[in-house]
């Protein structure tokens, strides 16, 4: 089989989008536990039920975006080829 | 994805009219003949409000309380420009439910967006914290100032980084379910694909925008 250069480097992108696909670990954790605290906290006080939810929503869309930057680096990697 | 339609040139630069811009071009004129027709039955108001009179004024009293909640008194000045903010960013958002291509899915309009909060954060602080802004690029010491303009020019970026990559993952998603599945497939079981990143994920990002745009601002702001 022939492997130009050109080949190789789309390769690589392809497997460096997928390492880059890493970074949805840490906002999972991060939403899952944003998540618990709410449930706990309408466990404790159901009457702020739509505060609580307010601020649980705004603060995981603000932790989702470390994933998304990651996101990010495999759709440039995977579309727009930098190196090649 | 964003498909050239019309190219023109501006000293040897060729440039494009995408489908970005004929999306939003389109939002734009929705907006403007909504607005028409909303100037229009206000002029005849009525003491007591028929349907359409009754949900613009439920709409406008739940943004300008939103607003005024989160940024204080002082906030009534802006009440205009965030609620102008939110209703285009929530139309460009959920404007893939309507074959029209997000134009939020874009990053030069996000970065326009983020910019003009950017240039409101800084007037603000001009304007009112006056020695402590400058004061606070030193903060604590002199050695941070490089540090410190780091962390300003990031509030922008990332502000528009995350509406841009948020709205650019529903769309692609999307496209890829549509050029992927076989036919069976394309029928009935994206719907929720469609409810949960063009709806949901499109009005949770637009509220986000919104009120980080008027924390930031309102962070500026003098104490009472």
């Amino acid at each position: 089989m022939n492997i130009s250069g050109q080949d190789l480097i789309y390769a690589c992108s392809a497997i460096g989008a997928g390492i880059a696909l890493i970074a949805g670990v840490g906002p999972g954790i991060g939403q899952g536990y944003a998540a618990g605290k709410g449930a706990e906290a309408v466990g404790r006080n159901p009457g702020a039920k739509g505060d609580v939810m307010t601020t649980m929503l705004l603060g995981q869309a603000v932790a989702e975006t470390t994933g998304l930057y990651g996101l990010l680096v495999a759709i440039i990697l995977m579309f727009v080829h930098p190196f090649g | 994805m964003i498909e050239g339609l019309i190219s023109y040139k501006i000293g040897g630069q060729t440039l494009w009219i995408t489908t970005t811009h004929v999306s939003q071009l389109i939002i734009t004129i929705v907006l403007i003949i909504v607005a028409f027709a909303v100037r229009n039955r206000m002029k005849k108001a009525e003491e007591v409000p028929g349907t359409f009179q009754c949900l613009c004024e439920a709409v406008v009293e739940m943004l300008d309380s939103m607003v005024i909640t989160n940024m204080g008194k002082r906030g009534r000045k802006y009440c205009n420009y965030i609620i102008t903010l939110f209703i285009f960013v929530l139309l460009s958002n959920i404007g893939g439910i309507f074959g029209l291509r997000s134009p939020t899915a874009d990053y030069g309009v996000t970065l326009m967006l983020a910019l003009v909060t950017f240039m409101m954060i800084h007037y603000n602080g001009i304007r009112y914290q006056k020695k402590e802004y400058w004061k606070g690029y030193l903060d604590p010491f002199p050695v941070f100032l490089p540090v410190n303009i780091i962390s300003e020019v990031a509030t922008p970026v990332s502000l528009s980084l995350r509406l841009f990559a948020n709205m650019v993952s529903g769309t692609l998603i999307m496209a890829l379910w549509y050029a992927l599945m076989p036919l069976l497939f394309r029928f009935v079981i994206p719907a929720a694909l469609n409810v949960y990143f063009d709806l949901f994920s499109g009005a949770i990002q637009t509220y986000v925008f919104c009120m980080l745009t008027m924390i930031f601002v309102s962070q500026r702001f003098p104490e009472e």
